[in-house]
């Protein structure tokens, strides 16, 4: 995809609650505006954690389907 | 103490022991709270006269075992000095469980502690032909597990969608449990199929740019039972908004039980036996 992030990471290591721990963690790292790329497994996390994200005021802009079982999300900080 | 009217104190809450002489006492509770201030006259009444200890019932109430059949008319006296009423067994409308609702939960969609305590001034104790259970979840996620019970409440959404805001992210399919949503993102294009929706309102939560949108309602279901028979409650109803018409067909159901029921029968084999037809019937009378 054609969206490019400020960070990256990887929270298909961890299970809920931890893994938008671990998100919250990376975002709060960032600047208003900019752009969080989140690796996640499917089931719990693509269900809770963009949805936690969109609670916090963080825009969920792309989500891409890797087909392997995860996803890669873009959230754009503060973009709600 | 002289003749023990055994069908009098269960109605009042008093489960005979194997041990002679003894009762578990069931307390009153709507949707499993209780206050701190109740908490402590039952720790002190436990302490006192029972054993010192409670049961968790399996319907969100609690019991105090070991009290002595002399002593019950005391218990009850100091409970009530404390806020604490006994509960109900026997053939009537039974504690009313329901989880923490909408206004704790993030996922809850209806106010399940409201609709349970609306439930417990209207129905609480009712005299039926048989022991009848109400159950109050307030999403489908069903933390409380609504088709078990005779009448089961669940909080559910219709949604809505709007192109408008709409960024064709593709969230909502991936999430939506009953796959009705297909979203084409190099078109630009959602489909929505009403008919594999279960309004659990999974997509409002979730959409960034709240394109799905929704007014909550009541998912209900009837004659679920989970004890020497099992079956699980059916939904005979579209999706109900408002609480008026929810309580009309709750008094319509429980007039049809009391109508059709033989004594000591639940009200799914009530059902079973008359045809549920019947009920759907005049269910529908009142929508």
């Amino acid at each position: 995809m054609s969206i490019k992030a400020d960070d990256f990471v990887d929270i298909t290591d961890v299970v809920c609650p931890v893994t938008f721990v671990k998100a919250k963690m990376s975002i709060e790292d960032l600047e208003d505006g900019q752009i969080l790329g989140i690796k996640m497994n499917e089931g719990e996390p693509i269900l809770n954690v963009p949805r936690s994200f969109k609670d916090e005021g963080h825009k969920v802009i792309e989500v891409n389907d890797n087909e392997d079982g995860t996803f890669t999300i873009f959230v754009e900080k503060g973009g709600l | 103490m002289g003749n023990v009217d055994y069908k009098e104190l269960k109605k009042g809450g008093f489960m005979r022991q194997i041990q002679k002489g003894y009762f578990s006492m069931r307390l009153k509770s709507v949707g499993g709270h209780l206050t701190a201030q109740q908490l402590k006259t039952i720790q002190e009444v436990a302490e006192k006269y029972g054993h010192g200890y409670i049961h968790l019932t399996s319907r969100q109430g609690v019991e105090i075992p070991f009290i002595n059949i002399d002593n019950v008319d005391q218990v009850k006296q100091e409970l009530a000095q404390g806020g604490v009423q006994v509960g109900v067994c026997g053939p009537r409308v039974r504690t009313i469980t329901a989880c923490q609702g909408n206004k704790i939960c993030p996922s809850g969609l209806i106010d399940t502690v409201d609709v349970a305590a609306q439930l417990e001034k209207r129905y609480g104790g009712r005299e039926l032909p048989h022991k009848f259970k109400f159950g109050v979840t307030g999403c489908c996620n069903n933390c409380l597990k609504a088709e078990e019970n005779d009448l089961g409440i669940k909080g559910g959404v219709r949604p809505a969608w709007n192109d408008k805001v709409c960024t064709f992210c593709g969230l909502c399919q991936i999430i939506c449990p009953g796959k009705a949503i297909e979203v084409n993102k190099k078109d630009k294009n959602l489909t929505f199929d009403m008919e594999k929706c279960i309004y659990c309102g999974k997509c409002l939560k979730v959409c960034p740019t709240s394109a799905w949108s929704g007014d909550p309602g009541f998912i209900v279901s009837f004659g679920g039972l989970y004890g020497n028979r099992i079956t699980v409650g059916k939904r005979l109803l579209p999706l109900i908004f408002s609480t008026d018409i929810l309580y009309k067909i709750i008094d319509a159901t429980l007039t049809f039980f009391e109508e059709n029921a033989r004594k000591g029968e639940r009200f799914a084999n009530t059902l079973d036996r008359v045809g549920w037809h019947l009920l759907e019937k005049e269910l529908k009378e009142v929508l």
